[in-house]
Protein backbone atom coordinates (compact mmCIF):
# COMPACT_ATOMS: atom_id res chain seq x y z
CA UNK A 1 0.00 0.00 0.00
CA UNK A 2 1.30 3.27 -0.26
CA UNK A 3 2.73 5.60 1.95
CA UNK A 4 0.47 7.75 3.95
CA UNK A 5 2.11 11.54 3.72
CA UNK A 6 2.53 13.70 7.00
CA UNK A 7 0.07 16.13 5.07
CA UNK A 8 -2.21 13.45 5.07
CA UNK A 9 -2.46 12.90 8.82
CA UNK A 10 -2.31 16.91 8.76
CA UNK A 11 -6.02 16.94 6.80
CA UNK A 12 -7.55 13.84 9.15
CA UNK A 13 -6.40 15.58 12.04
CA UNK A 14 -8.39 19.14 10.90
CA UNK A 15 -11.06 16.70 9.99
CA UNK A 16 -10.98 15.22 13.93
CA UNK A 17 -10.29 18.85 14.91
CA UNK A 18 -7.20 17.52 16.97
CA UNK A 19 -4.08 19.85 16.83
CA UNK A 20 -0.86 17.70 16.76
CA UNK A 21 2.46 18.65 17.34
CA UNK A 22 5.10 18.37 14.11
CA UNK A 23 6.55 15.09 15.69
CA UNK A 24 3.04 13.59 16.56
CA UNK A 25 2.59 14.22 12.77
CA UNK A 26 5.64 12.64 11.62
CA UNK A 27 5.00 9.58 14.08
CA UNK A 28 1.56 8.78 13.43
CA UNK A 29 2.19 8.62 9.89
CA UNK A 30 4.94 5.98 10.04
CA UNK A 31 2.50 4.11 12.34
CA UNK A 32 -0.59 4.76 10.06
CA UNK A 33 1.40 2.83 7.28
CA UNK A 34 2.18 -0.34 9.51
CA UNK A 35 -1.55 -0.97 11.01
CA UNK A 36 -3.16 -0.07 7.89
CA UNK A 37 -0.78 -2.71 6.06
CA UNK A 38 -1.71 -4.98 8.33
CA UNK A 39 -5.91 -4.76 8.40
CA UNK A 40 -5.48 -4.06 4.59
CA UNK A 41 -6.05 -7.97 4.46
CA UNK A 42 -9.97 -7.18 5.23
CA UNK A 43 -10.45 -7.01 1.69
CA UNK A 44 -9.23 -9.53 0.25
CA UNK A 45 -12.32 -11.90 1.41
CA UNK A 46 -15.20 -8.92 1.75
CA UNK A 47 -16.65 -9.84 -1.53
CA UNK A 48 -19.44 -8.28 -3.42
CA UNK A 49 -21.99 -11.48 -2.25
CA UNK A 50 -21.38 -10.91 1.36
CA UNK A 51 -23.96 -8.41 3.35
CA UNK A 52 -22.52 -6.20 5.92
CA UNK A 53 -23.48 -6.59 9.54
CA UNK A 54 -23.09 -3.33 11.43
CA UNK A 55 -24.59 -4.88 14.81
CA UNK A 56 -23.90 -8.13 16.66
CA UNK A 57 -27.23 -8.81 17.81
CA UNK A 58 -30.43 -7.71 15.43
CA UNK A 59 -32.68 -5.63 16.79
CA UNK A 60 -36.00 -3.76 14.95
CA UNK A 61 -36.51 -0.03 15.82
CA UNK A 62 -37.35 0.67 19.70
CA UNK A 63 -39.60 3.34 20.17
CA UNK A 64 -41.09 4.58 23.71
CA UNK A 65 -44.44 6.28 24.48
CA UNK A 66 -44.07 10.41 23.71
CA UNK A 67 -44.22 11.51 27.11
CA UNK A 68 -42.63 13.81 29.04
CA UNK A 69 -40.37 12.56 31.81
CA UNK A 70 -37.96 14.75 34.08
CA UNK A 71 -34.40 15.06 32.53
CA UNK A 72 -31.38 16.05 33.99
CA UNK A 73 -31.24 19.19 36.90
CA UNK A 74 -29.99 22.40 34.73
CA UNK A 75 -27.34 23.20 37.45
CA UNK A 76 -26.50 20.08 38.17
CA UNK A 77 -25.16 19.96 34.83
CA UNK A 78 -23.98 23.40 34.11
CA UNK A 79 -21.95 22.58 37.27
CA UNK A 80 -19.49 20.70 35.39
CA UNK A 81 -19.30 22.75 32.47
CA UNK A 82 -16.18 24.27 31.34
CA UNK A 83 -17.60 27.71 31.41
CA UNK A 84 -21.34 28.77 31.97
CA UNK A 85 -23.47 31.89 32.00
CA UNK A 86 -26.87 32.72 32.29
CA UNK A 87 -28.09 29.15 32.94
CA UNK A 88 -26.33 28.50 29.01
CA UNK A 89 -23.25 27.13 28.14
CA UNK A 90 -20.53 29.67 27.44
CA UNK A 91 -18.72 28.63 24.23
CA UNK A 92 -15.57 30.64 22.53
CA UNK A 93 -16.63 32.78 19.53
CA UNK A 94 -18.22 30.92 16.49
CA UNK A 95 -18.02 33.88 13.89
CA UNK A 96 -15.54 36.43 13.27
CA UNK A 97 -16.90 39.79 15.02
CA UNK A 98 -15.15 42.23 12.48
CA UNK A 99 -16.91 40.47 9.54
CA UNK B 1 -10.16 -13.81 62.67
CA UNK B 2 -11.20 -14.47 59.33
CA UNK B 3 -9.64 -12.61 56.80
CA UNK B 4 -13.12 -10.76 55.45
CA UNK B 5 -10.84 -9.61 52.45
CA UNK B 6 -9.80 -13.20 51.81
CA UNK B 7 -13.76 -14.47 51.36
CA UNK B 8 -15.81 -14.89 48.34
CA UNK B 9 -18.79 -12.46 47.87
CA UNK B 10 -21.15 -15.91 48.27
CA UNK B 11 -19.34 -16.17 51.29
CA UNK B 12 -19.53 -12.61 52.17
CA UNK B 13 -22.90 -11.80 51.85
CA UNK B 14 -24.12 -14.85 53.94
CA UNK B 15 -22.11 -13.54 56.32
CA UNK B 16 -23.26 -10.17 56.23
CA UNK B 17 -27.47 -12.04 56.12
CA UNK B 18 -26.82 -13.85 59.32
CA UNK B 19 -25.03 -10.57 61.18
CA UNK B 20 -21.39 -13.14 61.58
CA UNK B 21 -20.20 -10.01 60.43
CA UNK B 22 -21.37 -6.50 59.30
CA UNK B 23 -21.59 -5.21 55.87
CA UNK B 24 -19.31 -1.97 57.97
CA UNK B 25 -17.10 -3.86 58.65
CA UNK B 26 -16.55 -5.80 55.63
CA UNK B 27 -16.26 -2.48 53.62
CA UNK B 28 -13.59 -1.11 56.46
CA UNK B 29 -11.74 -4.42 55.89
CA UNK B 30 -11.61 -3.97 52.00
CA UNK B 31 -10.62 -0.16 52.61
CA UNK B 32 -8.24 -1.30 54.69
CA UNK B 33 -6.45 -3.39 52.23
CA UNK B 34 -6.77 -1.00 49.72
CA UNK B 35 -4.62 2.19 51.72
CA UNK B 36 -1.89 -0.97 52.63
CA UNK B 37 -1.30 -1.99 49.04
CA UNK B 38 -2.81 0.30 46.20
CA UNK B 39 0.40 2.03 46.65
CA UNK B 40 1.92 -0.85 44.66
CA UNK B 41 -0.78 -1.79 42.60
CA UNK B 42 -2.56 1.64 41.66
CA UNK B 43 -5.41 -0.56 41.15
CA UNK B 44 -7.75 2.44 41.86
CA UNK B 45 -8.05 5.89 40.62
CA UNK B 46 -10.27 7.08 43.36
CA UNK B 47 -11.50 5.39 46.27
CA UNK B 48 -14.78 6.51 47.96
CA UNK B 49 -14.76 5.93 51.67
CA UNK B 50 -17.36 7.94 52.40
CA UNK B 51 -19.89 6.51 49.83
CA UNK B 52 -19.00 3.03 50.38
CA UNK B 53 -19.55 3.30 54.51
CA UNK B 54 -22.86 5.12 53.95
CA UNK B 55 -24.39 2.27 51.41
CA UNK B 56 -22.80 -0.53 54.24
CA UNK B 57 -24.70 1.32 56.88
CA UNK B 58 -28.34 1.27 54.80
CA UNK B 59 -27.29 -2.17 54.19
CA UNK B 60 -26.78 -3.01 58.06
CA UNK B 61 -29.76 -0.70 58.60
CA UNK B 62 -31.68 -3.85 57.21
CA UNK B 63 -32.57 -0.86 53.97
CA UNK B 64 -31.31 -2.90 51.11
CA UNK B 65 -30.77 -6.63 50.59
CA UNK B 66 -30.40 -9.18 47.91
CA UNK B 67 -28.16 -12.05 47.09
CA UNK B 68 -25.16 -9.30 47.07
CA UNK B 69 -26.01 -7.16 49.53
CA UNK B 70 -23.02 -5.70 51.35
CA UNK B 71 -20.80 -7.15 49.55
CA UNK B 72 -17.92 -4.79 48.08
CA UNK B 73 -17.08 -4.05 44.86
CA UNK B 74 -14.79 -1.89 42.37
CA UNK B 75 -16.20 -0.32 39.53
CA UNK B 76 -14.25 0.59 36.21
CA UNK B 77 -14.14 4.32 35.79
CA UNK B 78 -15.61 4.06 32.21
CA UNK B 79 -18.98 3.79 33.94
CA UNK B 80 -21.06 6.55 35.44
CA UNK B 81 -21.42 7.84 39.06
CA UNK B 82 -23.67 10.29 39.87
CA UNK B 83 -21.10 13.16 41.78
CA UNK B 84 -18.28 11.05 42.24
CA UNK B 85 -15.12 11.59 39.59
CA UNK B 86 -15.67 9.34 36.75
CA UNK B 87 -12.55 10.03 34.06
CA UNK B 88 -12.63 7.12 31.41
CA UNK B 89 -8.89 7.09 32.45
CA UNK B 90 -8.26 10.49 30.29
CA UNK B 91 -6.96 13.75 30.82
CA UNK B 92 -9.67 15.26 29.50
CA UNK B 93 -12.29 14.43 31.79
CA UNK B 94 -10.42 15.00 34.87
CA UNK B 95 -12.41 16.23 37.70
CA UNK B 96 -15.53 15.48 35.91
CA UNK B 97 -18.31 14.39 38.36
CA UNK B 98 -21.41 13.11 36.12
CA UNK B 99 -24.97 14.34 36.86
CA UNK B 100 -26.00 10.74 36.86
CA UNK B 101 -25.63 7.16 37.33
CA UNK B 102 -24.95 4.39 34.38
CA UNK B 103 -27.83 2.09 34.37
CA UNK B 104 -25.20 -0.94 35.61
CA UNK B 105 -24.45 1.62 38.70
CA UNK B 106 -27.91 2.41 39.90
CA UNK B 107 -28.47 -1.75 39.72
CA UNK B 108 -25.46 -2.10 41.75
CA UNK B 109 -26.10 0.48 44.11
CA UNK B 110 -30.33 -1.02 44.36
CA UNK B 111 -28.92 -4.20 45.24
CA UNK B 112 -27.16 -3.07 48.23
CA UNK B 113 -23.87 -3.66 46.77
CA UNK B 114 -20.62 -1.40 48.11
CA UNK B 115 -18.92 0.16 45.26
CA UNK B 116 -15.52 1.40 46.71
CA UNK B 117 -14.10 2.96 44.08
CA UNK B 118 -13.28 3.78 40.61
CA UNK B 119 -10.68 1.47 38.93
CA UNK B 120 -7.95 2.35 36.26
CA UNK B 121 -8.20 1.59 32.60
CA UNK B 122 -6.59 2.36 29.52
CA UNK B 123 -7.72 5.67 28.07
CA UNK B 124 -11.24 5.21 26.78
CA UNK B 125 -11.14 1.35 26.98
CA UNK B 126 -8.33 1.66 24.49
CA UNK B 127 -5.26 -0.85 25.08
CA UNK B 128 -4.12 -4.24 26.65
CA UNK B 129 -2.00 -3.24 29.89
CA UNK B 130 -3.55 -0.10 31.57
CA UNK B 131 -0.30 1.65 30.17
CA UNK B 132 -2.51 3.99 28.23
CA UNK B 133 -4.13 5.72 31.69
CA UNK B 134 -3.16 8.87 31.75
CA UNK B 135 -2.82 8.36 35.43
CA UNK B 136 -0.11 5.86 35.13
CA UNK B 137 -0.34 2.32 34.79
CA UNK B 138 -1.87 -0.59 37.21
CA UNK B 139 0.59 -3.25 38.08
CA UNK B 140 0.02 -7.33 38.14
CA UNK B 141 -0.57 -8.10 41.83
CA UNK B 142 1.18 -11.79 40.53
CA UNK B 143 4.56 -9.54 39.46
CA UNK B 144 4.50 -5.59 40.13
CA UNK B 145 6.76 -4.80 37.43
CA UNK B 146 4.52 -6.65 34.76
CA UNK B 147 1.43 -5.51 32.87
CA UNK B 148 -2.13 -6.28 34.54
CA UNK B 149 -4.07 -6.71 31.39
CA UNK B 150 -6.20 -3.93 29.74
CA UNK B 151 -7.95 -1.97 29.33
CA UNK B 152 -9.50 -3.40 32.74
CA UNK B 153 -6.58 -3.85 34.30
CA UNK B 154 -7.37 -1.86 37.60
CA UNK B 155 -10.60 -4.09 37.89
CA UNK B 156 -8.91 -7.58 37.39
CA UNK B 157 -5.90 -6.15 39.63
CA UNK B 158 -7.94 -5.43 42.39
CA UNK B 159 -9.85 -8.52 42.66
CA UNK B 160 -6.50 -10.58 42.32
CA UNK B 161 -5.04 -7.98 45.42
CA UNK B 162 -7.89 -9.05 47.24
CA UNK B 163 -8.69 -4.99 47.44
CA UNK B 164 -12.48 -6.31 46.26
CA UNK B 165 -14.14 -9.52 45.94
CA UNK B 166 -16.09 -8.24 42.84
CA UNK B 167 -15.50 -5.95 40.14
CA UNK B 168 -17.37 -4.65 36.97
CA UNK B 169 -15.04 -4.19 33.46
CA UNK B 170 -15.90 -3.57 30.18
CA UNK B 171 -15.34 -5.75 27.11
CA UNK B 172 -15.04 -4.40 23.67
CA UNK B 173 -12.74 -6.55 22.47
CA UNK B 174 -11.33 -8.63 25.59
CA UNK B 175 -10.77 -5.74 27.99
CA UNK B 176 -12.51 -8.31 30.79
CA UNK B 177 -11.02 -11.64 29.83
CA UNK B 178 -7.56 -10.50 28.91
CA UNK B 179 -7.05 -8.71 32.06
CA UNK B 180 -9.02 -11.82 34.04
CA UNK B 181 -6.50 -14.30 32.25
CA UNK B 182 -3.18 -12.32 33.09
CA UNK B 183 -4.17 -11.87 37.16
CA UNK B 184 -5.57 -14.92 37.53
CA UNK B 185 -9.20 -14.21 37.89
CA UNK B 186 -12.29 -15.22 36.58
CA UNK B 187 -14.33 -12.28 34.01
CA UNK B 188 -17.34 -12.59 31.49
CA UNK B 189 -18.05 -10.26 28.69
CA UNK B 190 -21.83 -10.71 28.90
CA UNK B 191 -24.23 -11.58 25.24
CA UNK B 192 -23.88 -8.15 23.82
CA UNK B 193 -27.01 -6.35 24.71
CA UNK B 194 -27.55 -8.39 27.97
CA UNK B 195 -26.31 -5.43 29.96
CA UNK B 196 -27.41 -1.61 29.66
CA UNK B 197 -25.01 0.36 28.17
CA UNK B 198 -26.45 3.73 29.31
CA UNK B 199 -23.89 5.69 31.15
CA UNK B 200 -21.42 3.83 30.19
CA UNK B 201 -18.95 6.14 28.48
CA UNK B 202 -18.80 5.12 24.88
CA UNK B 203 -15.95 3.79 23.12
CA UNK B 204 -17.43 1.18 20.20
CA UNK B 205 -20.56 1.15 20.90
CA UNK B 206 -21.73 -1.70 18.57
CA UNK B 207 -19.23 -3.60 20.57
CA UNK B 208 -18.82 -2.69 24.27
CA UNK B 209 -20.71 -4.83 27.09
CA UNK B 210 -19.74 -4.30 30.92
CA UNK B 211 -19.80 -7.79 32.76
CA UNK B 212 -18.62 -9.38 35.81
CA UNK B 213 -14.99 -9.46 37.12
CA UNK B 214 -14.42 -12.29 40.52
CA UNK B 215 -12.60 -14.66 42.16
CA UNK B 216 -14.80 -17.48 41.45
CA UNK B 217 -17.08 -18.31 38.59
CA UNK B 218 -20.08 -18.34 41.05
CA UNK B 219 -19.36 -14.76 42.21
CA UNK B 220 -19.04 -13.82 38.52
CA UNK B 221 -22.93 -15.18 38.02
CA UNK B 222 -24.11 -13.21 40.61
CA UNK B 223 -22.69 -9.92 39.96
CA UNK B 224 -23.90 -10.70 36.25
CA UNK B 225 -27.63 -11.60 37.63
CA UNK B 226 -27.74 -7.82 39.38
CA UNK B 227 -26.29 -5.86 36.20
CA UNK B 228 -28.23 -7.33 34.10
CA UNK B 229 -31.42 -7.07 31.94
CA UNK B 230 -33.26 -5.16 30.12
CA UNK B 231 -33.21 -1.37 30.13
CA UNK B 232 -35.83 0.82 27.76
CA UNK B 233 -32.74 3.89 28.15
CA UNK B 234 -30.25 1.52 25.83
CA UNK B 235 -32.06 0.72 22.91
CA UNK B 236 -29.34 -2.03 21.65
CA UNK B 237 -30.50 -3.90 25.14
CA UNK B 238 -31.99 -7.15 24.58
CA UNK B 239 -36.01 -7.43 25.35
CA UNK B 240 -35.28 -11.09 27.34
CA UNK B 241 -35.17 -12.95 30.44
CA UNK B 242 -31.40 -12.91 31.85
CA UNK B 243 -30.21 -15.96 31.63
CA UNK B 244 -30.14 -18.61 34.43
CA UNK B 245 -26.70 -17.81 35.07
CA UNK B 246 -26.24 -18.44 38.90
CA UNK B 247 -28.33 -21.72 38.60
CA UNK B 248 -25.72 -22.82 35.80
CA UNK B 249 -22.75 -22.51 38.06
CA UNK B 250 -24.17 -23.89 40.93
CA UNK B 251 -25.18 -27.07 38.37
CA UNK B 252 -21.46 -26.62 37.29
CA UNK B 253 -19.91 -26.99 40.22
CA UNK B 254 -20.74 -30.40 40.65
CA UNK B 255 -18.48 -31.29 38.23
CA UNK B 256 -20.40 -33.46 35.87
CA UNK B 257 -20.06 -32.17 31.89
CA UNK B 258 -21.32 -35.05 30.63
CA UNK B 259 -23.48 -34.42 27.02
CA UNK B 260 -21.92 -31.50 26.75
CA UNK B 261 -20.24 -30.67 23.11
CA UNK B 262 -17.13 -28.66 22.97
CA UNK B 263 -15.16 -27.27 19.98
CA UNK B 264 -11.72 -26.80 19.87
CA UNK B 265 -11.11 -23.96 17.45
CA UNK B 266 -8.14 -24.32 15.47
CA UNK B 267 -7.12 -20.90 14.44
CA UNK B 268 -6.72 -19.43 17.92
CA UNK B 269 -3.73 -21.66 18.49
CA UNK B 270 -0.24 -22.04 16.90
CA UNK B 271 2.09 -19.08 16.34
CA UNK B 272 2.05 -16.47 18.60
CA UNK B 273 0.83 -18.63 21.48
CA UNK B 274 3.32 -19.35 23.72
CA UNK B 275 4.34 -22.41 24.54
CA UNK B 276 3.19 -22.27 28.29
CA UNK B 277 -0.05 -20.93 27.20
CA UNK B 278 -0.85 -23.77 24.93
CA UNK B 279 0.28 -26.68 27.78
CA UNK B 280 -1.89 -24.95 29.77
CA UNK B 281 -4.55 -25.23 27.38
CA UNK B 282 -4.25 -28.59 26.06
CA UNK B 283 -4.52 -29.68 29.98
CA UNK B 284 -7.66 -27.77 30.19
CA UNK B 285 -9.24 -29.22 27.00
CA UNK B 286 -7.81 -33.09 28.42
CA UNK B 287 -9.64 -31.80 31.62
CA UNK B 288 -13.32 -31.21 29.91
CA UNK B 289 -13.00 -34.71 28.29
CA UNK B 290 -12.48 -36.11 32.02
CA UNK B 291 -15.48 -34.30 33.01
CA UNK B 292 -17.73 -36.06 30.63
CA UNK B 293 -17.14 -33.73 27.86
CA UNK B 294 -17.34 -34.75 24.24
CA UNK B 295 -14.24 -32.85 22.34
CA UNK B 296 -13.95 -32.05 19.01
CA UNK B 297 -11.77 -29.71 16.73
CA UNK B 298 -13.79 -26.82 14.50
CA UNK B 299 -12.55 -24.45 11.65
CA UNK B 300 -13.48 -20.89 12.50
CA UNK B 301 -11.81 -19.54 8.76
CA UNK B 302 -12.29 -16.14 9.14
CA UNK B 303 -11.22 -15.72 12.81
CA UNK B 304 -7.91 -15.17 11.15
CA UNK B 305 -9.21 -11.96 9.93
CA UNK B 306 -10.92 -11.06 13.28
CA UNK B 307 -7.81 -8.71 14.07
CA UNK B 308 -8.07 -6.48 11.05
CA UNK B 309 -11.33 -6.26 11.16
CA UNK B 310 -11.92 -5.08 14.76
CA UNK B 311 -9.21 -2.12 14.37
CA UNK B 312 -11.03 -0.45 11.62
CA UNK B 313 -14.59 -1.01 12.98
CA UNK B 314 -13.67 -0.02 16.67
CA UNK B 315 -11.27 3.12 15.70
CA UNK B 316 -13.84 3.87 13.19
CA UNK B 317 -17.09 4.34 16.01
CA UNK B 318 -14.36 5.50 18.47
CA UNK B 319 -13.73 8.50 16.04
CA UNK B 320 -17.17 9.23 16.15
CA UNK B 321 -18.43 8.63 19.73
CA UNK B 322 -15.04 10.45 20.84
CA UNK B 323 -16.48 13.49 18.70
CA UNK B 324 -18.33 14.50 21.70
CA UNK B 325 -15.28 15.62 23.82
CA UNK B 326 -15.93 19.36 22.18
CA UNK B 327 -14.80 21.50 25.33
CA UNK B 328 -18.29 22.70 25.55
CA UNK B 329 -20.39 20.77 27.98
CA UNK B 330 -18.32 18.36 30.11
CA UNK B 331 -14.37 18.08 30.78
CA UNK B 332 -11.13 20.25 29.71
CA UNK B 333 -10.92 23.16 27.89
CA UNK B 334 -7.79 24.62 26.27
CA UNK B 335 -7.24 27.68 24.37
CA UNK B 336 -9.86 29.75 25.61
CA UNK B 337 -8.66 33.12 25.52
CA UNK B 338 -11.24 35.20 23.81
CA UNK B 339 -8.91 35.14 20.19
CA UNK B 340 -9.23 31.28 19.75
CA UNK B 341 -12.48 30.55 18.04
CA UNK B 342 -14.85 27.68 19.15
CA UNK B 343 -12.73 25.30 16.26
CA UNK B 344 -9.59 26.37 17.64
CA UNK B 345 -10.51 25.42 20.94
CA UNK B 346 -11.91 22.04 20.55
CA UNK B 347 -8.83 21.37 18.81
CA UNK B 348 -6.28 22.40 21.26
CA UNK B 349 -8.24 20.80 24.07
CA UNK B 350 -8.69 17.41 21.95
CA UNK B 351 -4.66 17.27 21.01
CA UNK B 352 -3.69 18.31 24.90
CA UNK B 353 -7.09 15.84 26.66
CA UNK B 354 -5.84 12.93 24.83
CA UNK B 355 -3.32 10.61 24.99
CA UNK B 356 -1.13 9.15 21.98
CA UNK B 357 -3.20 5.83 21.64
CA UNK B 358 -6.51 7.68 21.75
CA UNK B 359 -5.06 10.19 18.92
CA UNK B 360 -3.67 7.00 16.94
CA UNK B 361 -7.58 5.50 16.81
CA UNK B 362 -9.20 8.55 15.99
CA UNK B 363 -6.78 8.84 13.44
CA UNK B 364 -6.98 5.73 12.03
CA UNK B 365 -11.03 5.39 12.12
CA UNK B 366 -11.03 9.07 10.18
CA UNK B 367 -9.16 7.69 7.72
CA UNK B 368 -11.12 4.55 7.68
CA UNK B 369 -14.29 6.38 7.20
CA UNK B 370 -13.08 8.62 4.98
CA UNK B 371 -14.67 9.20 0.71
CA UNK B 372 -12.58 6.87 -1.01
CA UNK B 373 -11.43 4.46 1.71
CA UNK B 374 -14.80 3.61 3.31
CA UNK B 375 -15.53 0.79 0.81
CA UNK B 376 -11.99 -0.66 1.02
CA UNK B 377 -11.28 -0.31 4.78
CA UNK B 378 -14.51 -0.07 6.96
CA UNK B 379 -17.34 -2.04 4.09
CA UNK B 380 -15.19 -4.94 4.14
CA UNK B 381 -14.58 -4.52 7.84
CA UNK B 382 -18.28 -5.07 8.26
CA UNK B 383 -18.32 -7.80 5.90
CA UNK B 384 -16.00 -9.71 7.37
CA UNK B 385 -18.36 -9.54 10.62
CA UNK B 386 -20.70 -11.08 8.56
CA UNK B 387 -18.10 -14.58 8.17
CA UNK B 388 -17.02 -14.43 11.90
CA UNK B 389 -20.21 -14.45 12.65
CA UNK B 390 -21.23 -17.47 10.50
CA UNK B 391 -18.28 -19.32 11.46
CA UNK B 392 -19.80 -19.07 15.01
CA UNK B 393 -23.00 -20.32 13.87
CA UNK B 394 -21.58 -23.22 11.71
CA UNK B 395 -19.16 -24.11 14.40
CA UNK B 396 -22.62 -23.84 17.30
CA UNK B 397 -24.58 -26.17 15.26
CA UNK B 398 -22.70 -28.59 15.97
CA UNK B 399 -21.14 -28.08 19.20
CA UNK B 400 -22.77 -25.82 22.59
CA UNK B 401 -19.27 -24.09 23.66
CA UNK B 402 -15.97 -23.29 22.15
CA UNK B 403 -12.86 -23.19 23.53
CA UNK B 404 -9.99 -21.13 23.47
CA UNK B 405 -6.80 -19.54 25.03
CA UNK B 406 -8.02 -16.22 26.25
CA UNK B 407 -4.59 -14.43 25.38
CA UNK B 408 -1.69 -15.65 23.00
CA UNK B 409 1.00 -14.70 26.00
CA UNK B 410 1.30 -14.59 30.08
CA UNK B 411 1.78 -10.90 31.88
CA UNK B 412 4.70 -9.29 30.21
CA UNK B 413 6.48 -6.08 31.44
CA UNK B 414 5.72 -2.90 31.56
CA UNK B 415 6.85 -1.10 28.62
CA UNK B 416 7.39 -3.67 26.22
CA UNK B 417 4.84 -2.89 23.69
CA UNK B 418 4.50 0.05 23.74
CA UNK B 419 6.52 1.52 21.23
CA UNK B 420 4.97 -1.14 18.58
CA UNK B 421 1.11 -0.21 18.93
CA UNK B 422 0.68 -3.77 16.88
CA UNK B 423 2.01 -5.60 19.19
CA UNK B 424 -0.07 -4.69 21.66
CA UNK B 425 -2.89 -5.03 19.57
CA UNK B 426 -2.16 -8.57 19.22
CA UNK B 427 -2.98 -9.52 22.81
CA UNK B 428 -6.35 -9.04 21.28
CA UNK B 429 -6.63 -11.79 18.77
CA UNK B 430 -7.93 -14.59 20.64
CA UNK B 431 -11.07 -12.47 22.85
CA UNK B 432 -12.01 -10.19 19.12
CA UNK B 433 -13.89 -12.62 17.56
CA UNK B 434 -16.70 -13.15 20.48
CA UNK B 435 -17.17 -9.30 20.23
CA UNK B 436 -17.37 -9.13 16.64
CA UNK B 437 -19.86 -12.10 17.02
CA UNK B 438 -21.96 -10.41 19.81
CA UNK B 439 -22.22 -13.38 21.82
CA UNK B 440 -21.00 -13.95 25.42
CA UNK B 441 -17.24 -15.47 26.70
CA UNK B 442 -15.55 -16.12 30.16
CA UNK B 443 -12.04 -16.35 30.76
CA UNK B 444 -10.98 -18.35 33.75
CA UNK B 445 -7.76 -19.05 35.11
CA UNK B 446 -5.76 -22.32 33.48
CA UNK B 447 -2.73 -22.64 35.57
CA UNK B 448 0.41 -21.01 35.64
CA UNK B 449 3.42 -20.87 33.46
CA UNK B 450 6.67 -19.55 34.38
CA UNK B 451 5.06 -18.68 37.39
CA UNK B 452 2.07 -16.34 36.05
CA UNK B 453 -1.69 -16.69 35.25
CA UNK B 454 -2.45 -18.17 31.89
CA UNK B 455 -6.63 -18.35 30.97
CA UNK B 456 -9.28 -20.62 29.45
CA UNK B 457 -11.66 -18.76 27.43
CA UNK B 458 -15.17 -20.03 26.69
CA UNK B 459 -17.27 -19.11 24.28
CA UNK B 460 -21.35 -19.53 24.10
CA UNK B 461 -24.16 -18.62 21.35
CA UNK B 462 -25.78 -15.63 21.92
CA UNK B 463 -28.29 -15.04 24.77
CA UNK B 464 -26.63 -18.71 25.98
CA UNK B 465 -24.25 -17.00 28.90
CA UNK B 466 -25.61 -20.01 31.32
CA UNK B 467 -23.55 -22.31 29.25
CA UNK B 468 -20.12 -20.95 30.21
CA UNK B 469 -21.26 -20.76 33.67
CA UNK B 470 -21.73 -24.15 33.64
CA UNK B 471 -18.61 -25.33 32.29
CA UNK B 472 -16.94 -22.77 33.70
CA UNK B 473 -17.60 -23.77 37.16
CA UNK B 474 -16.97 -27.62 36.66
CA UNK B 475 -13.59 -26.69 35.47
CA UNK B 476 -13.16 -24.26 38.03
CA UNK B 477 -13.95 -27.91 40.67
CA UNK B 478 -11.57 -29.63 38.69
CA UNK B 479 -8.67 -27.31 39.20
CA UNK B 480 -9.96 -26.70 42.64
CA UNK B 481 -8.92 -30.40 43.31
CA UNK B 482 -5.64 -30.67 40.99
CA UNK B 483 -4.56 -27.25 42.83
CA UNK B 484 -5.41 -28.25 46.21
CA UNK B 485 -6.68 -24.62 46.59
CA UNK B 486 -7.40 -21.29 44.19
CA UNK B 487 -5.11 -20.14 41.94
CA UNK B 488 -4.48 -17.04 43.67
CA UNK B 489 -3.19 -18.61 46.70
CA UNK B 490 0.02 -18.99 45.12
CA UNK B 491 0.39 -15.39 44.29
CA UNK B 492 2.95 -13.79 45.92
CA UNK B 493 1.65 -11.97 49.39
CA UNK B 494 1.73 -8.32 48.87
CA UNK B 495 3.19 -6.41 51.37
CA UNK B 496 1.89 -3.46 53.13
CA UNK B 497 3.78 -0.09 51.21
Amino acid sequence: MSEITRDEVAHLARLARLALADEELAGLAAQLHVILGAVARVSEVAGADVPATSHAVRLDNVTRPDVVTPSLDRDCVLAMAPAAEDGRFRVPRILDEQS
Amino acid sequence: MTDLTRLTADQLAAAIAARDTSATEVAQAHLDRIAAVDGDVHAFLHVDAEGALEQARRVDAGELTGPLAGVPLALKDLLCTKGVPTTAGSRILAGWCPPYDATVTARLKAAGVVILGKTNLDEFAMGSSTEHSAYGPTHNPWDLTRIPGGSGGGSSAAVAAFQAPLAIGTDTGGSIRQPAAVTGTVGVKPTYGGVSRYGLIAFSSSLDQAGPCARTVLDAALLHEVVAGHDPRDSTSIDAPVPPVVAAARQGALGDLSGVRVGVVKELSGEGYEPGVQERFAEAVALLQDLGATVTEVSCPYFDYALAAYYLIAPAEASSNLARFDAVRYGLRVGDDGVHSLDEVTALTRGQGFGAEVKRRIILGTYALSSGYYDAYYGSAQKVRTLITRDFEAAFARTDVLVAPTCPTVAFPLGAKLADPLAMYRQDVASIPANLYGGPAMSLPAGLSEGLPVGLQIMAPTLKDDRLYRVGAAMETAYLDRWGGPLLAQAPELVAS
